[in-house]
């Protein structure tokens, strides 16, 4: 388990320096997510504990990004301000992403069974 | 020793808000309530646990008058997990990886065109009734799972805890929605339906989707991973174009 954290610390930590040092847009860790898809490819998959630690880590998710959405306390007045621009932009936009990747998706795959 | 019993509790209470324990145990203790709560309403989107917790540690923060510093010093315990996390995702990315691989072009181009068409519509949309720039950047990675979210708001300017919020709202909505959609426009291809929850509305949809159908879920997965990704390069691209 110490190994399995300590692996995905590392692809972090590499992912980060990559970041810092080319001032690549991605963030290190989706550049760590990448480091270690291209690792488990070439290494032929994850070993059980690493898969149980990712899944562990996965598992709660949803507490993971409690703390920084209580920072919304900090942002009440821009909430506020802006309160007719984000209530109309995020139902409309929303909706648009689903319609636009369904109805694509499914036209592309048309005829089409899975393996 | 005499002077521990007429301690005031203010001055139990002003020590507590110099050490992480009160933040951390708070978080900890309101995720368990928020989880109880969700269990014995039926897992409704309206119920998350995440949605939850956050909306009952704001208002405490609020009614205390606890400074938001004070809070996030313990809670910052739980935050700096959301690395690791992320990096975690490459797991069930690589566990779909033949089905990936079998539909990558469709896949691809579905995913890609849905997620530009979510970011600029918010961002056009909010533009056009008056937000600034850095809402707008905050608004643009919302349909992306939080870690990523949050990274690229922070890269692009943003305001990541306004961009938390911000996915929480989009993930709370594409849940209670998404089966009334496609239904409307006849998607009834359970890899598309998935796609599409997971690519406009992260995890919170893909959760809903995993109920209905479990083909669904697993290409809900997939969106979540690619599109975290895809954003990441996309959007900076996208506020340079659009001049957000």
């Amino acid at each position: 388990m110490v190994r399995s954290i300590m692996m995905l610390l590392l692809c972090q930590l590499a992912g980060t320096v990559v970041q810092e040092g080319t001032g690549l847009p991605i963030p290190g860790p989706v550049m760590g997510l990448v480091l270690l898809l291209g690792l488990l490819i070439w290494r032929g998959g994850p070993s059980q504990s690493l898969h149980d630690t990712a899944g562990g880590f996965l598992k709660y998710l949803g507490l993971l990004f409690v703390p920084a959405g209580v920072g919304v306390v900090t942002e009440l007045q821009v909430l506020k301000a802006n309160a007719l621009a984000i209530a109309v932009a995020i139902p409309v936009s929303t909706i648009l992403g689903l319609v636009v990747t369904g109805v694509l998706m499914q036209w592309l795959l048309r005829g089409k069974a899975d393996a | 020793m005499h002077n521990l019993l007429p301690l005031p509790f203010f001055h139990v209470w002003s020590y507590l808000q110099t050490q992480p324990l009160m933040g951390l145990t708070a978080t900890l203790c309101t995720w368990e309530l928020a989880c109880f709560i969700d269990i014995k309403a039926g897992h409704k989107p309206i119920t998350n646990p995440t949605f939850l917790s956050i909306t009952l540690l704001a208002c405490a923060l609020l009614i205390t008058g606890t400074p938001y510093s004070a809070y996030f010093n313990g809670a910052q315990y739980v935050h700096f997990l959301l690395g690791p996390a992320t990096v975690a995702l490459a797991i069930p990315m690589y566990a779909n990886r033949h089905s990936i691989k079998k539909h990558f072009v469709p896949i691809f181009i579905s995913l890609t065109t849905g997620s530009i068409v979510a970011a600029v519509s918010a961002m056009l949309i909010a533009r056009a009734l008056g937000a600034p720039h850095d809402v707008l950047v905050s608004l643009g990675p919302k349909s992306v799972t939080t870690p990523i979210a949050m990274a690229v708001a922070q890269n692009l300017g943003g305001q990541p805890p306004l961009t938390a919020v911000f996915v929480m709202i989009t993930g709370v909505f594409g849940a209670i929605i998404c089966t009334g959609v496609f239904w409307l426009v006849r998607v009834k291809d359970w890899r598309a339906q998935g796609l599409a929850a997971g690519t406009a509305a992260h995890g919170l949809a893909t959760a809903r989707m995993i109920l209905i159908n479990e083909t669904a879920g697993a290409y809900g997965g997939v969106a979540i991973g690619l599109n975290g990704i895809i954003t990441s390069v996309a959007l900076p691209l996208l506020v340079n174009i659009f001049g957000f």
